[in-house]
């Protein structure tokens, strides 16, 4: 059992757990708050896979970010109140079956394809590379992203905005 | 030194989290608490705690003692979970921090725990974290100033993580490198200090309202909101909230260090008695800010960021980008 | 040994909650942190394809890099959309936002 081997099974077993508190707990805030780990797992995957810009970039976004953003948002609307209400609408043994055959056939996929190995190895100082091919081939790519990303603030600022002739 | 076998490195992470809690926990809460009320005490020409031990410098060890003992009260109503956890989260985020600061240079490689290649990036990601935990406390504290608290706290450190994010890029512009130790070996002939003082302003301000230090402590300083989003903490979880706090603080100083002064740089003395000189520096310049300045309303406080630091910080960047392309041309 | 095959194996259980959060729960923010986990398995897929069978170019690494910017964007949208429908109609659960059901 090399410490490669039980890194992946601690940080599956942090993922999943988390993972299924978030989609099954009644409390709203509790779901939120253990999307924390969920995200901090998958950091852990990253740096296991040698993307360590990647992991770096995960945590700063997605764990600083959006789940402070969820967080916000469940603690002005009703969500934040507590009440116990049900969480869950009729279709849930239908969802379970549903999402369950789904894992099945990808996990069945993954397993019967023989995947090609690529020739090469990664670099090793990741954030050079990505920001040479970001500049290079990628660039269209990179700056599509950013016009995306200024719409997206001046669209979330208007939609968001109170209405009360401000 | 190379990577070890994976028992030898969990046992090395183990070894390096009780160092550097422990480092902490006595630098920085202790002696950082103990320094805030003398220096405090000197700025307003009084002499400050003088009861206890020689001089009045045992006076935090009395009051870790007077804490320990104070009774553990949940609020009723409060979500017991989300309380407890939320004060695991501030620390702990706190003290990730100093994984990747370097404190001086052996015979045998710098003085650092880790250093990872994407240093700067790891540091602003895990100081990310602590709004999280101010997020949980407010909310699991069942009360209403200080759900408001913990709101504001966040919106607060969420808008000054961006000019400090920026500032970092433009270091790691100049150094080439996101790793510590690099950009202090960049800087053996001249202290980023001198060819970027506006983003060194820039961070200090930031890093500032980042810790909720004055002048931009509105949501925790004892005149407003009962003491915002910790109001409801007793006791050693009160303590370890600010020993997140004070961590944070130095963690900032630390880093401010490390890419605008020179790190360990310095002729004479040992390094990391040289790191410890320009620390205290900049702590005792943290202080003094904090007992002169007034403190800012909410809504000063997020425009100064929006329209102020984040505009000036990407000029710098911009400009600092146009003469480090030109220059190797 | 730790292969491909296990990091599609763990990829595709996320998806699967995901999954199962987005079709049986009845508020929207509940359902757009299923979202999540589904785009955070699809970023362990794209970086575990780079690096067992494509590891000569960085382009998993890349588009990875691009889902988690537009993720946020897409949360920063969603979340501002569940916000201003709460304003307007009290409620954030997805049954009773059905003004334009026939």
């Amino acid at each position: 059992m090399t410490g490669e081997a039980i890194a992946f099974y601690v940080l599956a077993a942090i993922t999943l757990a988390s993972g299924i508190v978030v989609v099954t707990s009644p409390n709203l805030v509790h779901s939120a708050v253990a999307l924390i780990p969920a995200l901090l797992g998958v950091t852990g995957v990253y740096i296991l896979l040698d993307a360590e810009f990647l992991a770096g970039i995960q945590v700063l976004i997605y764990a600083g970010g959006i789940t402070v953003l969820i967080l916000f948002v469940i603690m002005l609307t009703e969500g934040g109140t507590g009440l116990r209400v049900r969480q869950r609408n009729e279709q849930g043994p239908i969802a379970a079956a549903v999402s369950a055959a789904v894992a099945a056939l990808f996990i069945a996929l993954a397993g019967r394809t023989p995947w090609a190995h690529g020739a090469g190895t990664l670099p090793s100082y990741t954030p050079g590379a990505i920001g040479q091919s970001f500049l290079g081939p990628n660039l269209l790519l990179f700056e599509g992203t950013s016009v995306v990303l200024l719409v997206t603030l001046v669209g979330a600022i208007m939609i968001a905005r109170k209405e009360d002739g401000a | 030194m190379g990577v070890m076998p994976w028992y030898l490195e969990a046992l090395r992470a183990v070894v390096g989290t009780i160092v550097i809690f422990s480092g902490v926990a006595v630098v920085a809460a202790m002696l950082g608490v103990l320094l805030e009320r003398k220096i405090s005490g000197w700025i307003q020409s009084r002499i400050g705690p003088t009861h206890v031990g020689p001089r009045g410098l045992l006076q935090t060890v009395a009051d870790t003692i007077k804490l320990l003992q104070k009774e553990y009260i949940v609020p009723q109503n409060a979500d017991p979970a989300i309380f407890a956890s939320a004060v695991v989260i501030v620390p702990l985020a706190a003290l990730l921090d100093y994984v990747v600061l370097p404190f001086g240079t052996t015979r045998w490689g710098p003085l650092i725990f880790r250093d990872l290649n994407i240093g700067v990036l790891y540091f602003a990601a895990t100081s990310s974290l602590i709004v999280v935990g101010i997020l949980m406390a407010g909310w699991g504290s069942n009360n209403k100033y200080a759900l408001l608290g913990g709101l504001r706290s966040a919106a607060q450190m969420v808008s000054y993580e961006i000019p400090i994010g920026l500032v970092l890029i433009t270091i790691s512009l100049l150094a080439g490198s996101l790793s510590t130790v690099t950009i202090v070996n960049m800087q053996t002939h001249l202290w980023f200090v001198v060819s970027q003082p506006v983003s060194f302003l820039i961070f200090l301000t930031a890093a500032t309202a980042e810790v909720n230090r004055a002048p931009f402590d509105l949501v925790e300083a004892e005149s407003e909101l009962v003491a915002g989003y910790f109001s409801e903490y007793t006791g050693m979880r009160f303590a370890l909230f600010q020993l997140g706090e004070y961590g944070e603080m130095f963690a900032m100083a630390a880093l401010a260090v490390t890419l605008f002064l020179g790190g360990w740089h310095g002729p004479g003395l040992p390094s990391v008695v040289w790191f410890l000189i320009k620390l205290y520096a900049l702590i005792f310049v943290f202080m003094w800010v904090r007992w002169t300045y007034p403190r800012f309303r909410i809504d000063q406080l997020l425009g100064f960021s929006w329209k102020v630091l984040i505009p000036v910080a990407l000029l710098n960047l911009v400009v600092t980008a146009y003469f480090v392309t030109v220059a190797h041309r | 040994m730790i292969t491909l095959t296990h990091y599609l194996v763990l990829s595709a259980l996320l998806f699967g909650l995901g999954l199962y959060a987005v079709l049986s729960r009845r508020n929207a923010v509940a359902m757009l942190m299923g979202i999540e986990l589904m785009l955070n398995a699809a970023n362990i897929n794209l970086v575990a394809f780079n690096k067992y069978a494509a590891p000569g170019a960085m382009q998993g690494q890349i588009f990875a890099l691009i889902v988690i910017t537009l993720a946020a964007c897409e949360a920063a949208v969603g979340l501002a959309l569940i916000l201003a429908a709460y304003r307007r109609f009290e409620t954030t659960y997805v049954d009773d936002l059905s003004l334009m059901k026939w």
